[in-house]
């Protein structure tokens, strides 16, 4: 159990009365990556945004713990200062709020303590230079205008910034150009190996993988895990779909 | 164009539980130690008194009697938000501190002196502000102009000494010429009990590098305060001079119903900076107007936080051709107040230009109304005006409405309207929670976000000032 970081257990997961997920099982350990699939409507968003705590998704039944602890109850922030991150898959515009003062600001909450401002220009320029992104963006609302691709690579670059210990990237290679999807795979695996991190990505690209080794595989189809597998299941939904997995 | 948020808004959460804010850092009071007072209700004996009291000229004292007159004959306006609370028989008008004016911080006596600190006045002097005329209740105890403001030959003086001093003439020839007594009731009022405020003077070309600033608070239970504020920016002069009130708390209700008249002669440039916090039982009935001449400019940025109920539009009358008016303001109404607050311009010359962009933020049911009114005259060809104008909702339970007016005499102008109305989002909530934010720090936040028209226009200090009362005024809003 002690290298499990995070566990799911019979999750169910309501909006609006509406049930999404239907007693989802999902166990992470320390270091791993897994990856999750499923066509478009599965609850793939769902279980991301249920496992960070938006209160919009009600857990009807189950339960999620990280690193042995029940948090199934706790707040986003709680969960964000226990090390869960999520890069959403539509970052959100702020406006009046600088990227630089967000960033500090999260960082000052997360630890608790005054961040020393040049250590954290200095580590968030170096992280922004590796995501080819220009510093401009510091100053700029977070998010406000920023096109599709600079929003996700804000969204790595608070990932580098914030170093928690799991992160589920809903998406995070969408809508991105070949050179975007290399310069953010960069990024994670920056994260991954820089900093021991566990990632939860859900994708419908293999790009984003190439730079990755994929420890496991879930198939997620109208709200329940069909499938469990390797990396090899990867490669093999590519090439033959969904629908073997959507009998019932 | 009227709008609330249970017409437009889905119930989303219903987490908005509401608690009283901790106002103790604002509400500071003082044991009363007035030598002076004059007895409760408003009659020509204690008008007579009051003029007596202050050694008025000649004219000064008619001035009043003729301006209690109009205030008997003229009625209460009941177009805005109601002022029942009000009993005008109870406001004790004048209240004076026992301190004569003091030109050094040491002479302030101690209890006076503990409030500023508490309100950061010294500090804000010793940040090189240039001179710091502090009203403690009725009259100004401390007043101190820099040197080098005084060497480039600007008048920084209370009233009282400008009516007397060696610009008595100008005074008189400008005091409320702008805002007529006439006006409405507590215009009126105003002329008639008006005591202490600020007077500068700006000479040609003269341009203020420093910004004035100035502190108005009231103490004392029942007291109203009147202040005068008259400022007049001469040709090519440039001067930037910021208001600061805040007001303990008290139960009694209290009426503040200053007025400012500001000048901006030719090619001249005026910001007028104000931070309100008035205490919650406050009837703010302010009058400010600027009248800005050919090629002049008036600047206003206006922060209005507390009050029970406010009444506030700076009036800019651009009468030279190419004057231009900014107005940008943020008015947050929280639980039990109501904030009715704009602005009015007219254009009354060719090429005249008016940009109006102000917030408004409501919580805990308060009710923030924003009220605006463009006449662009038949003289006034070629003018353009654009007025944008967004509410914010942190709760389900608070009102916001838009009540924008516009007269349109010449063909040849150009004016446009904006208004937006929507509630906190839930998602930007969740977003910056996701970050490690609690609730209320990304409400706090995104509130503070939502005023940066204003905070961005403010000098730093002051707008870390209004981020900490955006704090404030958030916290407690935990579901």
């Amino acid at each position: 159990m002690a290298d499990c970081l995070l566990k799911v257990e019979d999750l169910s997961v309501s909006v609006e009365d509406k049930e999404i997920l239907k007693g989802i099982n999902l166990e992470v350990k320390s270091g791993e990556t897994h990856v999750i699939m499923g066509p478009n409507g599965a609850g793939k968003s769902t279980l991301g945004l249920a496992i960070m705590g938006n209160p919009k998704y009600a857990v009807t039944k189950g339960k999620i713990s990280l690193e042995g602890e029940d948090i199934t109850e706790e707040p986003a922030n709680e969960r964000a200062k226990k090390g869960l991150f999520l890069s959403f898959q539509a970052p959100i515009e702020v406006p009046g709020i600088t990227l630089s003062e967000f960033l500090r600001n999260a960082l000052q909450q997360r630890s608790e303590k005054r961040v020393k401002f040049w250590d954290f220009k200095k580590e968030v320029e170096e992280n922004m230079n590796l995501l080819n992104m220009d510093e401009k963006y510091l100053q700029r609302d977070l998010n406000v205008g920023f096109s599709g691709g600079e929003k996700k690579k804000a969204e790595v670059l608070q990932l580098l910034t914030l170093k928690p210990k799991l992160a589920i990237l809903d998406e995070t290679d969408s809508g991105l150009d070949v050179d975007a999807v290399k310069t953010v795979s960069k990024g994670i695996s920056e994260y991954m190996k820089k900093h021991g991190g566990s990632l939860i990505i859900i994708t419908h690209n293999t790009s984003i993988l190439e730079s990755l080794s994929v420890d496991k595989t879930h198939v997620l189809v109208k709200g329940k895990i069909e499938a469990d597998g390797d990396g090899t299941l990867v490669k093999e939904i590519l090439e033959s779909g969904f629908s073997r997995f959507d009998e019932n | 164009m009227k709008e609330n948020n249970e017409k437009n808004q889905e119930l989303s959460r219903e987490k908005t539980q509401v608690s009283d804010i901790d106002r103790n850092i604002y509400d500071i009071k003082d044991e009363e130690k007035d030598v002076y007072r004059i007895e409760e209700g408003l009659t020509k004996q204690i008008v007579e008194k009051l003029s007596k009291e202050k050694n008025d000229p000649d004219w000064m004292r008619e001035f009043r009697l003729k301006s209690l007159d109009i205030y008997n004959e003229l009625e209460v306006p009941e177009w805005g938000p109601s002022i029942e609370g009000l009993n005008m028989d109870e406001i004790v008008t004048y209240v004076r501190p026992n301190t004569k004016m003091s030109a050094k911080w040491s002479e302030v006596p101690d209890d006076i002196k503990n409030t500023f600190d508490r309100l950061g006045i010294p500090e804000a002097e010793r940040q090189s502000l240039a001179g710091v005329g502090a009203q403690y209740d009725s009259e100004l105890v401390y007043h101190n102009v820099k040197k080098e403001v005084e060497e480039q030959g600007v008048i920084y003086t209370d009233m009282e000494s400008a009516l007397t001093g060696p610009y008595a003439d100008m005074v008189k020839e400008h005091f409320m010429k702008l805002v007529p007594p006439t006006d409405h009731k507590f215009a009126a009022l105003h002329g008639a009990v008006w005591s202490g405020g600020s007077f500068v003077y700006v000479p040609p070309g003269v341009s203020v590098e420093i910004p004035l600033q100035s502190y108005f608070r009231l103490n004392a239970p029942g007291a109203g305060q009147f202040e005068h504020t008259l400022i007049i920016v001469d040709e090519g002069a440039d001067l930037h001079f910021i208001e600061g009130c805040s007001a303990p708390k008290y139960n009694v209700a209290n009426l503040h119903a200053g007025c400012v008249e500001l000048f901006v002669g030719k090619n001249a440039k005026l910001r007028y900076s104000t931070i309100e916090n008035w205490s919650k039982n406050m009837y703010n009935l302010n009058t400010k107007r600027a009248k800005v001449e050919e090629g002049g400019r008036i600047e206003w940025v206006s922060g209005s936080f507390g009050s029970h109920v406010s009444y506030l539009y700076p009036m800019s009358v651009l009468s030279g051709k190419g004057a231009r008016a900014e107005f940008t303001g943020v008015t947050f109404a929280g639980n039990d107040q109501n904030l009715d607050t704009g602005t009015k311009v007219i254009h009354n010359a060719e090429d005249t230009s008016s940009y109006v962009n102000t917030r408004s933020i409501s919580k805990d049911g308060g009710t923030s109304t924003f009220r605006s009114a463009v006449v662009i005259t038949e003289k006034a060809k070629n003018s353009k005006s654009a007025v944008s104008c967004e509410s914010l909702m942190v709760d389900n339970i608070s009102r916001s409405d838009t009540i924008p007016a516009m007269d349109i005499r010449t063909r040849y102008a150009d004016v446009g309207h904006e208004a937006k109305i929507g509630k906190i989002s839930d998602d930007a909530v969740f977003y910056l929670m996701s970050r490690g934010l609690s609730e209320d720090e990304a409400k706090a936040l995104i509130v503070s976000g939502f005023a940066d028209n204003v905070s961005k226009e403010l000098p730093v200090e002051y707008a870390v000032e209004m981020n900490n009362l955006i704090r404030l005024e958030m916290k407690g809003s935990i579901g």
